[in-house]
């Protein structure tokens, strides 16, 4: 399927969800956030479109714009060989639902995103942090979080202070 | 009276198996695992948010620092995600010499996986085998750009030095003897009775599961599933080049994944072999005095070009508003950056997609169905995963 026509067969189903379509370098859908789901699965199960594969689910930072952040599908057709970047604007004290009963693989990206930015999934089965510890403070990769901080020595200093040996 | 307990293991992060600083909470029922939770982030470094704090050029040497076991193909995946950002035409020659960089490094990194493996489920002299063809590839990287394991080979818009007469001389001569040696290594596995009981059936994923948990490279093609970003979206100069996609026998275990890593091993030796062949004379650099700096003679001679390499060196280059996601076929599997450009200099955002941290979710999965504890260890092993592109 060319670019056109996975375009068209989204927009003839998710006509009202669709904000902007962009294909100057990558096949780019911006929609609703609360579609997303919908749309997911559509593309998923709808056969000639095939997104059987997620690449990647990352979060962008805008803090000057309303809704605050960007939430950023990457997904692939191992059968058809096509890929689309599909973004949902999400405010910074809303949710997304979560992609994970479409591809399990959602999982350990969602958390990621919800690690870095702070970005919320809803019915994600284990929405924890992933790669800081369980009980860090912030959201390292919001553009309002310093490049360089203390916050990791006085982290390891609480621990090191705290710390009971079993 | 007695008291039936579930048994918590805590495995890594400093266990030898676990390669690298990653951590299994491991639940047991007598000896067979019930459950396997994974802990990451003990090599978090914050690449990404570093990425937005340096220009393009600077970033480059931290892409060295993701799989540092397949460093080349970092610098190849970050470089052709700027070019496309930039629209930069590479010339041939420097494409073919980074295909035969990054077929070299596939071989590395599977030499490692497959030492490594090998020893993790008590066969030592693979390890040493494999060790061995490892250190003349390593060779061939510092000849060619000064270091073995950080190599930072390329440049963005081509590469910074040819492949002269001797280290071409240096390749053949490997090319020549690695099929050999991969014989060497099959007659040591292969058919060995302990290596085929600790292997086969041991992880098992189906085709639409590794599918549906993203697996890449070759723990998705072991599951009979055959994509290979070379073939299906060829970048550099691959689709000039003749190669097989190895599929194993379509099982999708711990043994099929050894098969399709030692099929790709030989493969990349061909594919070195036609593009040492094929590679024609020319240009080294992309012609853009925007992004490409002047060369190092003209830099010590004229006091314009002087001023020009440091304009570019410090400011850096301002590329078009807009985002790229570009991906390669790692050894590992795809490994693809994401870049958000503002028009500064520095990318306004970078996620890098690394194989490894979508490989590594399937963990859970691989260890259901009976599988006994100390399968654990060759899952972990028939990953193949790096934690330093884990963790980023």
């Amino acid at each position: 399927m060319s670019k056109q026509e996975i375009i068209e067969t989204i927009k003839a189903k998710f006509a009202g969800v669709i904000e902007e379509v962009d294909d100057t370098l990558d096949l780019t859908v911006r929609i609703k956030k609360d579609g997303i789901l919908d749309v997911c699965r559509f593309i998923h199960d709808t056969e000639g479109l095939d997104f059987d594969y997620l690449t990647d689910i990352c979060g962008v930072d805008y803090p000057e714009r309303q809704p605050r952040f960007d939430v950023v599908y990457h997904l692939y057709s191992i059968d058809k060989k096509h890929r689309i970047r599909i973004k949902a604007a999400i405010g910074e004290n809303e949710s997304i639902s979560s992609v994970e009963s479409v591809w399990k693989a959602a999982n350990w990206f969602e958390r990621e995103a919800y690690d870095m930015l702070g970005i919320m999934f809803d019915n994600h089965s284990d929405l924890r942090r992933i790669l800081l510890p369980e009980d860090w403070k912030g959201h390292p990769l919001r553009k309002d979080y310093p490049l360089v901080t203390n916050v990791g020595e006085k982290w390891l200093e609480e621990k090191l202070r705290t710390h009971v040996p079993v | 009276m007695s008291e039936v307990q579930e048994l918590i293991v805590n495995m890594g992060p400093q266990h030898p198996s676990t390669h690298g600083v990653l951590r299994l909470i491991v639940h047991l029922d007598g000896e067979v695992v019930t459950k396997v939770v994974p802990d990451l982030g003990y090599l978090h470094r914050g690449l990404e948010k570093l990425a937005e704090n340096k220009t393009y050029a600077q970033f480059l040497p931290v892409t060295d620092r993701l799989d540092y076991l397949a460093a080349i193909s970092n610098n190849l995946a970050y470089c052709l995600a700027v070019e496309k950002l930039l629209g930069l035409n590479v010339p041939k020659r420097a494409s073919y010499i980074r295909v035969v960089l990054a077929e070299l490094t596939r071989i590395v990194s599977h030499l490692v996986w497959l030492a490594t493996h090998a020893l993790d489920l008590g066969a030592f002299t693979p390890f040493l085998y494999c060790f061995r063809e490892r250190e003349l590839l390593l060779d061939i990287f510092e000849s060619y750009c000064g270091s073995r394991l950080t190599t930072t080979a390329f440049r963005i818009g081509g590469v910074p030095k040819d492949i002269d007469n001797n280290i071409r001389q240096k390749i053949e001569e490997f090319i020549n003897i690695f099929p050999s040696k991969l014989n060497e290594y099959e007659s040591l596995l292969t058919n060995n009775k302990i290596w085929l009981e600790r292997t086969m059936n041991v992880g098992v994923i189906s085709a639409a599961d590794a599918i549906n948990y993203s697996l890449s490279g070759p723990c998705l093609r072991g599951s009979g599933v055959e994509w290979d970003i070379r073939r299906t979206e060829p970048y550099c100069v691959y689709n000039e080049l003749d190669f097989s996609i190895p599929t194993g026998r379509g099982i999708g275990d711990t043994y099929d994944r050894y098969l399709v890593r030692l099929e790709e091993m030989k493969q990349s030796n061909g594919i070195v072999k036609q593009a040492l062949e094929k590679m024609p004379e020319g240009k080294l650099m992309a012609d853009d005095p925007r992004v490409v700096p002047p060369t190092k003679d003209k830099v010590n001679t004229t006091i314009e070009s002087l001023i020009h390499h440091f304009h570019i060196m410090s400011e850096g280059f301002n590329p078009p508003i807009g985002e790229v996601y570009q991906s390669i076929e790692a050894p590992k599997g795809e490994l693809g950056f994401y870049i958000i450009s503002d028009g500064s200099p520095k990318p306004y955002r970078m996620k890098i997609r690394t194989p490894s941290f979508a490989n590594l979710q399937v963990i859970g999965k691989m260890c259901e169905n009976n599988t006994m504890v100390a399968d654990v260890v060759a899952i972990v092993g028939t990953l193949d995963i790096v934690l330093g592109e884990i963790d980023r």
